[in-house]
């Protein structure tokens, strides 16, 4: 890539739930073409970021500012990310019951692409979405994740993500929960939908995502920050090591 | 390209632009009676309409007996006494003659049947069109093999002079006019609603469909419907109601009786739509014999006021009852309904299904009484009742009475009241819908037990008038 276009850009957020501050200053930017990894044990303020990107109320941005491909991302409702061409994959996909699979998909696609697109042509693209995913025509008329299994739930997050093609997916740890069949079955979706004029972020907590989907960048976050950042072979240190000694070195760099 | 679309995606692919509110001018009434309520013009109304003297009797004792009675002492009595019964008009007829072919029907009021669709309706699938426009039925159409079958589907005014015995054999066997305040008033002004009747083992493949407007300030509308399904026949009659907005109130009794004879099958299907001061106080009772089904579908969306608990009494062994209902209460609204099953035999079995929403304020309230008499074994009944708040000043009351005199019974109830989850509208406002998208959806949703059981045109409308009622609910 000879220059670089940025998706997102982070600089110093910080962010409160409840009163309570969970990020404390996260800086990070993600450009075109590019596959992230978000690493941290429980608790580090992954999904914190992840919801706060996407817009949900309960998190209050007391500072620090978002572009997102050049505008003020923090300045839109979550439904206007949501056109802007950000997602989410749920870690926790929210049941809507009564309303269908392919009634929920055709209303979302209508919304991100601003207008109705022929049912025959609209099937036709969900079609082959569902084949390159492995997901049964019946998916179509269940209610939105209503009595989903866990890997259900994740197939369909990223058979949305197929659908709205975002310029900015996040993922939180779509990979838990899933056995190896279906682990590869979503990376390969993910896999698909990437290309030179989007981003991915995956949060996760395992290597085993990243045996799939190979992340140029692996970020380590902790107490709210991102305290370590490298290439791939970051998050294969990690595997081997656990998540101590970046602590201990960041301690020791005296960065808090 | 219409009929690659799947019913679902038909139903969702419509776009909110469901608006009424027109009315046909004053001068094209043909007779309106004067405001109040006297023998004088109950007896009119009875001549004007050449009924046998039995009739007119019947309906002057209905009268005594609506003056005697007191008002309910339960419900919403605070808005019930607002009833200003002298400052109604009992019966308004919109035109002298009768419509058959829709080219009969007169301009001003095909206007009005246009703008509900029914003439394309007719066109594609309807069956035979019972519209009630004011107290009088104008249009009546029913399909060539319908009457070939040999079944009757006529207003009542016509049924009473056409079938006049299997009326009079039927007619008040359900609701006695002393059953309550308003059936009394209903059996002393009825005037139009439905009569059918199915001969034994006749199966009518598509819904008799009838649709019912008021359209008179201060006009009672008083329909009276009679379905008789004979031994061994299916018959679903549907009526959609919608009103012009009004100023001031407007009240609304019906009664209809059903009659399901021994393995036969009646669904009767409506949606009411009355306009947001009209009072809504209905009657409606079956009763189900050996072997025989009748199921209530019943979509309460309009009106200041409805009270209205279809009830099914299942007399005979293994018969079976289902009342399946939604209410919608907005602002101003209290919407009190519920259904009554009473088990009188053994083996027979029942199932409720209650759906509320209350929003800006608006109050629902479900009341349902499930009754086994002694020596009906081995009834199972279930009750399940699910409101939905939309915000903090609505209200949802639920007021389940067992009355169960018999052990070897199975009941069970279920009852629920949830918050549209701010989880949920985030899940969806995260896919691009917008809140009031995503608010429409989740509500749509929570009435789709509801919704799939309507024919698509019917089941379109509902989800039209839902997302009217959502407009601008969220800022």
């Amino acid at each position: 890539m000879t220059s670089k276009t940025p998706i997102l850009q982070i600089k110093n957020l910080h962010v409160e739930v409840e009163g309570k501050e969970i990020l404390k200053g996260v800086n990070l930017t993600v450009n075109a073409g590019e596959v992230h990894a978000l690493m941290g044990r429980n608790g580090s303020g992954k999904s914190t970021l992840s919801y706060t990107l996407m817009g949900h109320p309960r998190y209050t941005v007391t500072s620090g500012s978002v572009e997102y491909r050049g505008q003020d991302l923090l300045a839109m409702s979550a439904d206007e990310r949501a056109r802007h061409g950000m997602y989410l994959a749920f870690q926790y996909p929210v049941a809507i019951p009564g309303v269908s699979v392919s009634n929920f998909l055709r209303a979302t696609v209508k919304a991100r692409r601003g207008g109705d697109i022929p049912v025959k042509e609209f099937r036709k693209e969900l079609k082959e979405c569902m084949a390159k995913l492995g997901v049964r025509d019946e998916f179509l008329s269940r209610y939105v994740n209503d009595g989903f299994s866990g890997g259900e739930k994740k197939r369909l997050e990223i058979l949305q993500m197929a659908m709205l093609k975002p310029e900015m997916a996040l993922l939180d740890e779509t990979d838990s929960g899933l056995d190896i069949d279906a682990l590869r079955t979503v990376a390969e979706g993910i896999n698909a939908l990437h290309n030179k004029d989007n981003a991915v972020l995956l949060i996760t907590h395992y290597q085993r995502m990243l045996d799939y989907v190979a992340p140029g960048f692996v970020h380590v976050m902790q107490g709210g920050q991102i305290v370590k950042s490298g290439g791939s072979e970051l998050a294969l240190e990690l595997e081997a090591q656990g998540y101590d000694w970046v602590a201990k070195e960041f301690a020791s760099s005296g960065a808090n | 390209m219409v009929a690659e679309l799947s019913r679902d995606e038909m139903l969702h692919s419509v776009k909110a632009d469901y608006k009424y509110g027109f009315h046909m001018s004053e001068e094209d009434y043909a007779f309106k009676s004067g405001r109040g309520l006297t023998r004088e013009i109950v007896t009119q109304i009875s001549r004007m309409k050449n009924e046998p003297e039995w009739m007119l009797k019947y309906r002057l004792k209905a009268l005594d007996i609506f003056l005697k009675k007191p008002m309910p002492s339960w419900g919403n009595t605070e808005m019930l006494n607002d009833i200003d019964f002298a400052n109604i008009h009992y019966f308004v007829r919109a035109t002298e003659k009768q419509g058959r072919d829709w080219e009969e029907v007169p301009d001003s009021i095909k206007k009005t049947f246009d703008r509900l669709g029914i003439p394309e309706a007719e066109r594609k699938f309807l069956a035979g069109v019972t519209a009630q426009y004011e107290s009088e039925v104008v249009y009546h159409s029913i399909r060539e093999d319908l009457e070939k079958q040999g079944v009757v589907f006529l207003d009542m005014d016509t049924a009473l002079r056409e079938h006049e015995d299997i009326v009079r054999e039927h007619f008040g066997t359900v609701i006695p006019s002393a059953d309550n305040k308003f059936s009394a008033l209903n059996s002393a002004v009825w005037s139009g609603g439905s009569f059918v009747w199915v001969p034994a083992g006749v199966k009518v493949e598509i819904p008799l469909q009838a649709y019912f407007r008021i359209n008179t300030e201060n006009m009672g509308q008083f329909e009276r419907t009679l379905i008789i399904a004979e031994p061994g026949s299916y018959v679903h009659y549907i009526e959609g109601c919608t009103a012009p907005t009004y100023s001031s109130d407007s009240l609304h009794s019906a009664v209809v009786e059903l009659i399901a004879k021994p393995g036969s099958h009646i669904r009767y299907t409506t949606i009411q739509n009355w306009s947001n001061n009209v009072y809504n106080l209905v009657t409606k009772r079956a009763v189900a014999h050996e072997a025989a089904k009748v199921e209530w579908v019943d979509g309460n969306l309009g009106s200041k006021l409805t009270m209205k608990y279809p009830a099914i009494y299942l007399m005979g062994p293994k018969a079976h009852g289902e009342v399946l209902s939604i209410a919608f209460a907005g602002e101003g609204q209290h919407q009190d309904a519920g259904a009554k099953m009473v088990h009188l035999a053994p083996d027979t079995t029942s199932i409720i299904v209650s759906k509320s929403i209350s929003k800006d304020g608006g109050r629902t309230s479900y009341r349902g009484l499930v009754k086994v008499y002694p020596g009906a074994t081995n009834v199972k009944s279930s009750v399940r009742c699910d409101a939905l708040l939309m915000d903090e000043d609505s209200r949802s009351d639920t007021y389940p009475t067992m009355e169960i005199d018999e052990k070897d019974v199975t009941i069970e109830h279920e009852a629920t009241v949830s918050k549209v989850g701010e989880d949920q509208l985030f899940y969806l406002m995260s896919r691009g819908l917008t809140q009031e998208e995503a608010t429409t959806m989740i509500v749509n949703g929570f009435f789709e037990p509801f919704t799939k059981e309507l024919p698509l045109e019917y089941a379109v409308e509902l989800n039209r008038l839902i997302a009217l009622n959502m407009e601008g609910s969220v800022g």
